[in-house]
């Protein structure tokens, strides 16, 4: 990597603008003066630890409900400690509540989702950041604006609309109306505007390639950590998304969320096989947020609003 | 190809002489002509994949939900609408159900937004100070917003319950006697905003901090120098620092609350959620637009009811206009 996109990746991975340190000795200079930098007091160990705690105990005690049995379940006090039926609820969620069906069709929704949608953002992101062409600044607020319009407001049309393409209780049902995001969009336009400098794509334009081989051969490999991050960010939100699933899906032929809400609406009601359920459908997130939790942590912040 | 087509003139040679119109010309005329078109129409064809699914996927319902909402739509035959003209309209200003959800979305949403925002608030200046395990902290603080509505609302529905759950039991053993979390109205809305607190506190942290660390030092330096205390810092430095983020998750947050449907509904646990408990005590105006169209197969009201959320939001938004304007006024 040469020294000019230097800036770039350490935004993503975990910098903001106020820490761009060219070389070591700047980075502590700069460390001491950017934002408010006091060293941490005992008390602001014991409060954030309380916090951490308050943010993981529910899903602990979800792991703790689904390895008991529904008797331990429901007595007082409520168990602190794992049981060890674990396994044996995983595997009655995976068979009997339709939980294996629905991960793999969370899979596959929040995969193409995820794909088609940074590829989109990828695009226009590099349009709004690097390319002149008029309506440009017009569009981008368009853009902008799209996200204050909350979907669920136009879901009585599209359900209609899904019945007459016959793809009620299927996937493409979920799967086509987020095949873009505008957030996405303002992600990879915010990323690229600063990461990919001017000259690669003048140099590519002397060169003679046209804007696609631009995109694919200059700006691909540039925006390439500000993608992952976007697909990571995309994928959490499709396999979470709860509204239109639910309206839109059935029994048959659920993702997660849908399959979960099922399992809790049941007449005789297994805690521990709910628990395990939720467990289930959770897992997959939990440990791509353990594996990549910097790059999302990053993505996240490079995505706020600043200033 | 492309390349020595274009590198033609890019490379400054001289053109052709004139009484020789050469393969060579047309093939360059034709090379500029397409590398006109690639630059003027490129960007547009970039940008539009976005639009077009926006366009037919959210802004065409969004339109067409206000032309359904004037007719009768019964779910099993979506292609028979009879024409009413505002009779949905003037059924649901008369309906009492309406206007308990209206409050209960508006109460939900308070309650449940504004401890998050200041909690948020108070979070991000802690992972604001140079610490060991800071990503631990941060990573951690990110957990709920991992964790689906569908997996959130289930464990917070078992935290809750009456006879077993866990708060009871911890208020039981400080004397207190157990809620009916579900039954009774403000403890259902305290529950379900706990729900939301809980998976959405963490991210709006991050968004501050992100926002924190943009503040120059210089202006901390100066107030410290005018002998501001941490406190004062915080509240003349910090807080005016991060003021557009603060706006924005107001904004955010203020559209999720208007929206808030899958909290309640699994809070309720099964037929009850779509009702929004027994007597109504914690339906959304999420929940009546969905029980309007998919229970009652009502879908021109289901679409009244999406309108008049969408009139709710334009409302909260003028509001929210006018008092930044009188309060600029003011100052």
């Amino acid at each position: 990597m040469t020294t000019q996109s230097l800036p770039a990746r350490t935004d993503v991975r975990g910098g903001t603008a106020a820490e761009k340190p060219p070389g070591r000795g700047g980075r502590r200079l700069l460390r001491q003066r950017a934002g408010r930098q006091h060293h941490a007091g005992p008390l602001a160990y014991v409060l954030l630890g309380i916090m951490a705690l308050l943010s993981i105990f529910p899903l602990y005690w979800t792991m703790v409900a689904a390895s008991t049995d529904n008797t331990r379940v429901s007595q007082t006090p409520p168990p602190f400690l794992p049981g060890p039926n674990l396994f044996s609820n995983l595997a009655r969620a995976w068979d009997e509540a339709a939980m294996g069906k629905a991960m793999v069709n969370s899979l596959i929704v929040a995969g193409v989702i995820a794909l088609s949608t940074v590829m989109f953002a990828t695009l226009a992101g590099f349009a709004f950041a690097k390319l002149r062409f008029k309506g440009r600044n017009a569009l981008l607020m368009l853009v902008i604006g799209t996200m204050m319009v909350p979907p669920q407001l136009g879901v009585v049309p599209l359900f209609m609309m899904m019945s007459e393409l016959g793809w009620s209780q299927q996937l493409p049902a979920v799967i086509f109306p987020t095949l873009v995001s505008a957030v996405g969009v303002f992600f990879m336009r915010q990323y690229l505007s600063e990461a990919l400098p001017d000259e690669l794509v003048e140099a590519g334009r002397v060169d003679g390639a046209h804007s696609l081989r631009i995109f694919w051969s200059i700006v691909l490999p540039v925006a390439r950590p500000a993608m992952a991050v976007l697909f990571m960010i995309t994928f959490v939100h499709a396999w979470n998304d709860f509204f239109w699933p639910f309206v839109v899906l059935d029994m048959t032929n659920p993702t997660v969320p849908v399959a979960l809400t099922q399992l809790s609406a049941g007449y005789v009601r297994d805690q521990s096989l709910i628990m395990a359920g939720a467990l289930l459908g959770t897992l997959p997130l939990l440990v791509m947020f353990v594996v990549f939790g910097r790059q999302i942590v990053s993505g996240i912040m490079a995505g706020a609003v600043k200033g | 190809m492309a390349t020595s087509t274009t590198k033609v003139p890019a490379g400054g040679t001289p053109p052709g002489p004139p009484g020789e119109p050469s393969a060579r010309g047309t093939a360059r005329r034709r090379g500029a002509l397409l590398h006109r078109l690639d630059i003027k129409g490129a960007p547009y064809a970039f940008v539009a994949p976005f639009f077009v699914v926006f366009a037919a996927f959210s802004f065409y319902p969004l339109v067409y939900t206000s032309w359904i909402s004037l007719h009768d739509v019964e779910l099993a035959t979506l292609d028979v609408m009879e024409w009413v003209a505002l009779d949905n309209y003037v059924d649901l200003w008369g309906d009492s159900r309406f206007w308990n959800a209206l409050r209960n979305t508006v109460t939900i949403g308070v309650i449940s937004t504004v401890p998050q925002l200041l909690m948020a608030l108070g979070l991000a200046h802690l992972l604001n100070y140079r610490m060991c395990a800071s990503l631990f902290f941060r990573v951690a603080s990110l957990v709920p917003y991992a964790t689906s509505v569908a997996a959130a609302a289930l464990v917070f529905t078992m935290i809750f319950e009456r006879d077993f759950g866990m708060i009871n039991w911890a208020l039981g053993t400080v004397g207190i006697d157990p809620v009916d979390w579900e039954a009774d109205k403000w403890p259902a809305q305290v529950a379900i905003s706990t729900i939301v607190i809980w998976r959405w506190t963490g991210y709006n942290a991050l968004l501050y901090l992100a926002a924190m660390q943009a503040i120059p030092a210089d202006r901390y330096e100066a107030a410290s120098l005018d002998g501001a205390s941490r406190w004062q810092q915080f509240t003349h430095v910090t807080v005016p620092g991060i003021r557009s983020t603060i706006v924005f998750t107001i904004v955010l947050s203020t559209i999720g609350a208007t929206q808030l449907f899958g909290e309640p509904l699994i809070f309720g646990q099964g037929p009850n959620g779509v009702t929004g408990g027994a007597d109504n005590q914690y339906q959304t105006l999420g929940l009546l637009l969905y029980e309007e169209g998919w229970k009652n197969y009502q879908m021109g009201r289901s679409a009244t009811v999406a309108w008049a959320m969408f009139l709710l939001l334009i409302l909260v938004f003028v509001v929210q206009r006018l008092i930044k304007r009188l309060r600029s006024r003011t100052s």
